[in-house]
């Protein structure tokens, strides 16, 4: 293969995503990252493509497209069933020289994380990490900053003409934001934060139109350096927190009679049709498993309503919760910081203020 | 056998976070600590040696003051210190960063049955893209988010975790691992560690020892070298202010339900 030019900036065009299986099955954020990507690409001018590796996927493609996918490709294996850093990254890897896409997304879950990096080194090219939010259109960022930030916009020159892709990612437990580009190199590479991007009706037609390609592509058992001896599925139930409308979570308030906490926090979600989660502080102690937790380093969540029981609010909590549209703290300290970020709060024991929030609720969900 | 184990010094964020007024991060004031993930991976390395006396050669780069991280790690049981800094090496994005360790491992030597073990990812930028991306520099095979680790001859055998559940996966050495919390819970340094480890040999690795290895190009390295740039740096706008509701009784959760009734959010 010639030598792969990822600088003429020009040679590249179209938007891809990785789309992750795990076990045949599509992962939610592949939906979250097309129909994102759709938005890109409509402000690019260009194509929308999936890019399935998997064995036997090819009858699950074609539903990427009633996302806005308007092409997938699709490459089956035995040898692509499961997730090998090596396969996937050489396929894929191969197929970015050879098509030249312009922007690549990846969702940046434990297995996009793995990935993404090991592509970005080998095409010497940027990656960003956990993306929250994608622009290309200039004016968009700016509308984008007069929301989400305190910059003077009256100070800053912004190049119209710009086509490069704005990456903005939370920093320090969102403290700070960040804008990214990688002005010199191509394709543009960004993982981004699962559950954050909005997935767009789903459309048949457009589904129907959607074009799968099978590109022919090389693997040898040579190319494959590790193994997988096993895949096992946690046994229990995964909760859905990314995907619930209602996000009650408990904090280390609840230590004063954990099961209890957790009791009230389960009937207050299900009068309220949600889930419950939970801060580092639940997880770490054991009280909740790792899948429970809301923040920075646990999982992000924007629901309707989310409820903070017992939580303090520290920066990393806030970073996985502050998007959420409805925020109700209830908090023995008034002064926890969790009451900044909230729309309604409560200043009392949680244990006192649950029931009678679960017979409230109760009250006005009936009529 | 030797690994070698890639540590950052990172400000510690659990505390407060302090920002300039510029939108850049104020650094002096939080205290550095070690990387928690790169803990972990010290620790791992520290019980295979406790199993089988392999050395333990400790890497990082950074400023100067990187060095007390390191000698508190020869303190917990690493035996070698390497500490790469150098002017031309600062505003590296991941990329070169991990460009530059490769460099700095190249020089340090991997023999066949060596392992490098990186943390998942610092807290100051949670990317975790520096240890895949030194595996793909060193063209080695890589396992990452790492629970626990079972050496085999020639070969590790690694619980590798997913959201929903974990994969074991099989790789032949050399080999890079990343390594999170679950796998094990760092020792602290003992007395006699403190008392050996000013003795114990910690080497500086600049820009002239590690600048004939291909990899390190002026264009490959330092901000020069890294494919992204920061475009814009910013703070949030603080959220209005919201209701707090008085008493914590039942008419303040009557409030609140009606409240939510009334705006249609229930």
């Amino acid at each position: 293969m010639a030598a792969f030019n990822n600088t003429d900036l020009a040679a590249f065009r179209g938007v891809w995503v990785f789309c992750e299986q795990r076990g045949g099955k599509l992962m939610p954020t592949d939906f979250e990252l097309i129909s994102e990507g759709r938005k890109l690409a409509d402000e690019l001018g260009t194509e929308v493509c999936g890019v399935l590796l998997g064995d036997g996927v090819e009858g699950i493609a074609k539903e990427l497209g009633g996302y806005g996918a308007d092409r997938v490709y699709v490459c089956e294996s035995p040898r692509l069933k499961d997730y090998t850093t090596d396969a996937y990254a050489k396929l894929i890897c191969d197929l970015v020289m050879e098509k030249k896409p312009e922007v690549l997304l990846i969702g940046a879950s434990n297995i996009g994380r793995d990935l993404g990096p090991r592509m970005a080194a080998r095409l010497h090219t940027g990656l960003t990490a956990d993306c929250t939010h994608l622009d290309v259109d200039v004016s968009k960022y700016i509308e984008f900053l007069r929301e989400s930030s305190t910059i003077d916009l009256t100070t800053q020159k912004f190049n119209m003409e710009d086509r490069n892709l704005k990456m903005t990612r939370p920093a320090f437990g969102g403290h700070l934001m960040a804008t990214i580009i990688c002005p010199r190199f191509r394709p543009c590479m960004s993982t981004v934060r699962p559950g954050v991007m909005k997935k767009a009706p789903f459309d048949q037609a457009k589904a129907d139109a959607c074009i799968i390609e099978k590109p022919a592509f090389s693997l040898q058992d040579s190319d494959l350096r590790t193994e997988v001896l096993e895949v096992v599925k946690a046994t229990r139930q995964m909760v859905d927190l990314a995907g619930a409308k209602v996000v009650v979570s408990v904090g280390r308030g609840i230590s004063k009679d954990v099961q209890k906490g957790i009791a009230l926090a389960e009937e207050l979600a299900e009068v309220l049709g949600g889930v419950v989660g939970g801060s580092r502080a639940t997880t770490d102690a054991g009280w909740l498993t790792a899948d429970y937790q809301v923040g920075q380093t646990g999982k992000t969540v924007r629901p309707k309503i989310y409820i903070a029981l017992g939580i303090s609010g520290a920066i990393q909590h806030i970073a996985g919760m502050q998007d959420s549209e409805c925020i109700i703290a209830v908090n023995k300290n008034d002064t926890a910081p969790i009451f900044e970020v909230a729309d309604y709060g409560i200043a009392g024991d949680l244990f006192k203020v649950v029931p009678l929030m679960i017979e409230e609720f109760r009250r006005v969900t009936a009529k | 056998m030797k690994i070698i184990v890639c540590v950052k010094q990172v400000p510690d964020t659990t505390g407060k976070v302090a920002v300039n007024p510029d939108g850049t991060l104020n650094r002096a004031s939080m205290p550095a600590i070690i990387n928690p993930d790169d803990k972990n991976a010290v620790e791992a390395a520290l019980q295979i040696k406790d199993q089988t006396g392999c050395k333990i050669v400790v890497v990082s780069m950074g400023p100067p003051p990187a060095e007390s991280m390191l000698r508190e790690l020869l303190a917990m049981g690493a035996d070698e210190a390497v500490l790469v800094c150098g002017r031309e090496f600062g505003g590296s994005d991941t990329f070169a960063t991990s460009q530059i360790l490769a460099g700095a491992i190249n020089k340090i030597g991997l023999e066949n049955d060596d392992l490098v073990f990186c943390g998942r990812q610092a807290i100051d930028g949670d990317t975790a893209q520096v240890g895949p991306q030194i595996a793909e520099k060193l063209n080695l095979p890589q396992i990452s988010y790492v629970a626990d680790i079972q050496l085999g001859k020639g070969e590790v055998i690694c619980r590798r975790m997913l959201e929903d559940g974990y994969m074991t996966v099989r790789a032949k050495t050399p080999c890079l691992l990343t390594c999170i919390k679950e796998l094990n819970m760092p020792r602290y340094m003992s007395v006699a560690g403190v008392m050996d480890c000013y003795c114990k040999p910690l080497c500086v690795f600049n820009y002239d020892t590690l600048k004939d290895d291909p990899l390190i190009e002026p264009d490959t390295i330092g901000l020069k070298g890294s494919p992204t740039n920061i475009f814009k740096s910013f703070t949030p706008p603080q959220k209005g202010v919201g209701t707090m509701l008085e008493g914590a009784d039942r008419a303040a959760c009557a409030k609140l339900a009606d409240s939510l009734a009334e705006k249609h959010i229930v």
